[in-house]
């Protein structure tokens, strides 16, 4: 009796149209009648859109719909059988199967199918969407408007809008189908698109608005297409940008040459790795062992910088190619020890939570957080290096030695302490660019290699010196890469842009930012 | 920069170094006979010797032609690779033309790949490959064409130093991602290979091989007596004058773009020639060939013997390969340590490289 009510009491919550529940009580009978009042009521229970009806029809398609003597329905699930009409427990006893022949099964799936629009589990109901929309019939149209109705997922509600406009379109009342070429032109699929360059054949008279519509959403895709272009590019361009920084201050500051750069930049992911192997020890430390990573990838990489520059560098200089070849040679050593430390294979760097999953900006372009935090991150690490060259002593002292060397010394810098440290902070950068890039990236010892000759593209592009023009080379770049990669293809893209670096640079050797100045190389 | 370019008059030392040059020459000359005599012959020189051996005269070849411009007119290339993979690729295509219907697939024109590709036709920039006269001219023309415009618009906006060092090490770079496609008819990512003859002789026989080595033999003897000839004119002189101090050069009325540019398209063509023996001694070309690594060790080579140095360049390709060989099968974890010390060694102790070491010794 509790059960009974409870039921009930479900039943009124549902809050179903009483007309519906009325047909839904009103269609059960015929399935306990002969093969014809059978299939006449599968196809009544089909059109209801009464997510009743679907345990009901699953039931009877299984040979799980028993008969009571007096011709009630129930449910026989495993040993268990329940009413179908108020979900109370019964006995088994004095039951007969339903039994079912083909045209009943048939009309079975057809039934299922247009219920699964109002099942309770929401992949369900967005695979009906899309197979009612595949199977497009004017006779869905009722159907659709009901389960419509009662959707409140808007991912599915966008996609039975479409089937339900698509549906329409072969009705064969004139304003039935105006509504749906509107419908279908204020969306933004591809698939609507089709659907109404199929509709033009079979009619001519709306030809016009169906154009319309067609013009619609091209401009919509197009605007999504350009939007996704210009994500990529500036993705593309936060990660150049974060590979140059650091070249920007060896290269662009002090003017050495560091072939090693990329190398710096693995070792930051490697440290990353450490960081995230020493993080596994204390769970809740876990989902912050990237953060935990950048001071520390910049140490290690600020420290072989150091260690390069008053090793190696310092002896070098004023012999910019010999600094060159040094540095790849260094470069060499530094990969090679990576691999025999790690292993050649790539290792594994999670992203915490709070980085996964994909962000929806409007026109549904789909933004993947880690890139985002990345966009993000490079900006950040760009400022803080601005303002530590404009704002810090060190800044001071940096500058002072880059534009008179013998000046700054007189005036008490000790400027050997001030290489050592420039060439550290720009190491210390490469560090923080690895950490980054082990998010998008694999973590191998040839991760740098990849990304030492865009670098340099980059801070030539922007001009040697200038931060600013690091940044605008960087992103455009990025852009230029991703714009040119749809109509030429990765890798020509990249060809393109190479060569077009070469006649940029051909055209101004100093840069998009040229700094103003008097100095001739001798 | 140093003046190790200065020619010495024609002194003992000189001598010497010649004769030892010739000693050398005779010796390499006598490897592929002494190749022939049996194997338990203690003055036999093994297959394997025979074939590292042509192989390191190609790459001497190489060596020379990045002294040429890096040793005497300033212009470090980190793209040299490019050029020699160029006119191994040339060479790949008259090799892959004379295969003819013996590939697997047997089609009577089209090499393997591109029947695997599905090509129709043969692309018209394979047209006149199958002749070896015009093969052996693309071997020299097309480095030598990409040397000139590169050089051109480089030497004239003024790009020096590591600039123009980034800009070849992009270009290698850039042919690299372009051949590595399947699109551009040079067989994608496996590139050429398979080779069955060359001017009728299959290339598996020793005489073959034989004859490969002392092709590449006199083509070095002959890149060597052009280079030295070249250096020791007068336009070497300016040569040398210009990568010591360029603007001081212009302003005494030369044309310091005319006179680099001949010596980078010189240059090129002649690492063309070397990728162009080399090729059918090894029996492959792919795009790995094209890879910045290969080029930035072909400069190792050059400064470790000692640039600025004919001679230099020879010893440095040889004892480098020969260090590599050995280090690669005997230790192959330490060598990528030994090459990447070497570019710290020669660039901070030994700037004048082997040769000056020698020369250190004798003066």
């Amino acid at each position: 009796m509790k059960h009974t009510l409870l039921a009930f009491l479900l039943l009124l919550a549902a809050a179903l149209p009483a007309r519906a529940q009325d047909a839904f009580v009103a269609a059960l009978p015929g399935l306990a009648g002969n093969f014809n009042a059978q299939a006449e009521a599968v196809d009544r229970l089909g059109a209801l859109a009464d997510p009743r009806a679907i345990p009901v029809l699953r039931a009877l398609a299984d040979g799980r719909l028993l008969k009571l003597a007096d011709n009630s329905l129930v449910i026989r699930d495993g040993t268990a059988t329940t009413d179908v009409l108020t979900g109370a427990a019964t006995e088994a006893a004095g039951t007969e199967v339903l039994r079912i022949n083909n045209r009943v099964r048939v009309a079975l799936r057809g039934a299922l199918g247009r219920l699964q629009l109002v099942s309770p589990d929401p992949a369900e109901r967005l695979a009906a969407a899309e197979a009612v929309f595949r199977s497009r019939s004017a006779d869905n149209v009722p159907l659709l408007d009901a389960a419509l109705a009662r959707e409140t997922v808007p991912r599915i509600r966008d996609r039975m809008a479409i089937a339900l406009a698509a549906s329409r379109l072969l009705a064969s009342d004139p304003a039935a189908k105006l509504l749906g070429v509107e419908a279908l032109g204020a969306s933004s699929s591809p698939e609507a698109r089709s659907v109404l360059l199929e509709a033009r054949a079979a009619n001519p008279d709306i030809l016009p608005q169906i154009e319309a519509a067609v013009a619609a959403i091209d401009r919509r895709l197009a605007v999504r297409r350009a939007a996704e272009t210009f994500f990529q590019g500036l993705s593309l361009g936060s990660v150049l940008l974060l590979a140059a920084l650091g070249l920007a201050v060896t290269f662009g500051v002090m003017g050495v040459i560091n072939m090693a750069h990329g190398e710096f930049v693995m070792l930051g992911a490697y440290t990353t790795f450490i960081v995230q192997e020493a993080c596994r020890g204390i769970p809740w430390l876990l989902p912050w062992s990237l953060p935990l990573s950048v001071p520390a990838a910049f140490l290690v990489a600020a420290a072989c910088g150091a260690l390069m520059e008053r090793g190696l560098i310092r002896h070098l200089y004023g012999r910019p190619l010999e600094t060159l070849l040094m540095t790849f040679g260094v470069g060499m050593m530094i990969q090679q020890t990576v691999r025999l430390v790690f292993g050649a294979q790539n290792r594994e760097v999670l992203s915490p939570p709070w980085m996964q999953g994909t962000l929806m900006l409007p026109f549904d372009i789909p933004v993947t957080q880690n890139r985002l935090w990345i966009l993000a991150f490079s900006l950040v690490v760009l400022a803080l290096t601005v303002a530590a060259i404009r704002f810090t002593r060190f800044g001071l002292e940096m500058r002072a030695v880059t534009q008179k060397r013998a000046i700054a010394a007189s005036m008490g810098i000790r400027t050997g302490r001030v290489d050592a440290l420039t060439f550290a902070f720009g190491s210390g950068i490469a560090g923080i660019a690895g950490v980054a890039l082990s998010q998008i990236d694999n973590v191998s010892p040839n991760l740098g290699t990849g990304y030492i000759i865009d670098s340099f593209l980059v801070v030539v592009f922007g001009g040697v010196g200038s931060l600013a023009g690091t940044l605008v080379g960087a992103f455009g770049l990025g852009l230029v890469n991703k714009i040119l990669e749809p109509w030429a293809g990765a890798v020509l893209a990249k060809v393109f842009v190479l060569i077009a670096a070469m006649i940029f640079i051909q055209r101004r050797p100093r840069g998009l930012f040229a700094q103003k100045g008097r100095a001739a190389e001798a | 920069m140093s003046a190790t370019a200065t020619p010495l008059p024609a002194s003992r030392a000189r001598l010497g170094l010649r004769a030892g040059l010739l000693v050398a020459l005779l010796l390499l000359a006598a490897m592929p006979v002494l190749n022939q005599l049996p194997v338990t012959h203690p003055l036999h020189v093994s297959d394997f010797l025979v074939s590292i051996t042509g192989k390191w005269i190609c790459y001497a070849i190489l060596a020379l032609s990045l002294d040429l411009a890096w040793g005497y007119a300033g212009i470090l290339s980190l793209g040299h690779g490019a050029f020699f993979a160029l006119g191994g690729y040339a060479m790949g295509m008259h090799l892959m033309r004379l295969i003819g219907p013996r590939g697997v697939y047997g089609h009577p024109v089209l090499p393997d790949f591109m029947v695997f590709l599905g090509y129709r036709e043969l692309p018209w920039y394979w047209l006149g490959f199958d002749n070896f006269a015009f093969a052996m001219l693309m071997v020299v023309l097309v480095p030598g064409v990409l040397a000139l415009v590169l050089g051109w618009l480089a030497f004239r906006s003024r790009i020096t130093g590591v600039y123009l060092s980034i800009i070849t090490q992009a270009m290698t770079y850039a042919l690299m991602l372009a051949f590595f496609r399947n699109d551009m008819g040079f067989g994608g990512n496996n590139g050429f290979t398979d080779f069955k003859e060359l001017l009728g002789q299959p290339l598996n026989t020793d005489t073959a091989r034989a004859g490969l080595f002392y092709a590449s033999l006199i083509a070095l003897a002959a890149s060597f007596l052009l280079c030295s000839r070249i250096t020791r004119s007068k336009y070497g002189r300016v040569l040398t004058a210009i990568r010591d101090g360029e603007n001081r050069v212009r302003f005494l009325g030369y044309n310091t773009t005319h006179h680099k540019l001949f010596a980078f398209v010189l240059s090129a063509m002649l690492a063309g020639v070397a990728g162009a023996l080399y090729v059918p001694q090894v029996g492959i070309i792919n795009p790995g060939e094209f890879s910045p690594a290969n080029s930035i060790e072909a400069v190792i080579w050059v400064a470790v013997g000692g640039r600025g140095t004919l001679v230099g360049a020879i010893l440095g390709a040889f004892s480098v390969n020969g260090l590599k060989t050995w280090l690669t099968s005997a230790a192959p974890d330490l060598w990528l340590f030994v090459l990447g010390g070497l570019f710290v060694l020669v660039t901070l102790f030994l700037p004048k490289g082997l040769i000056g070491l020698l020369k250190g010794r004798g003066a």
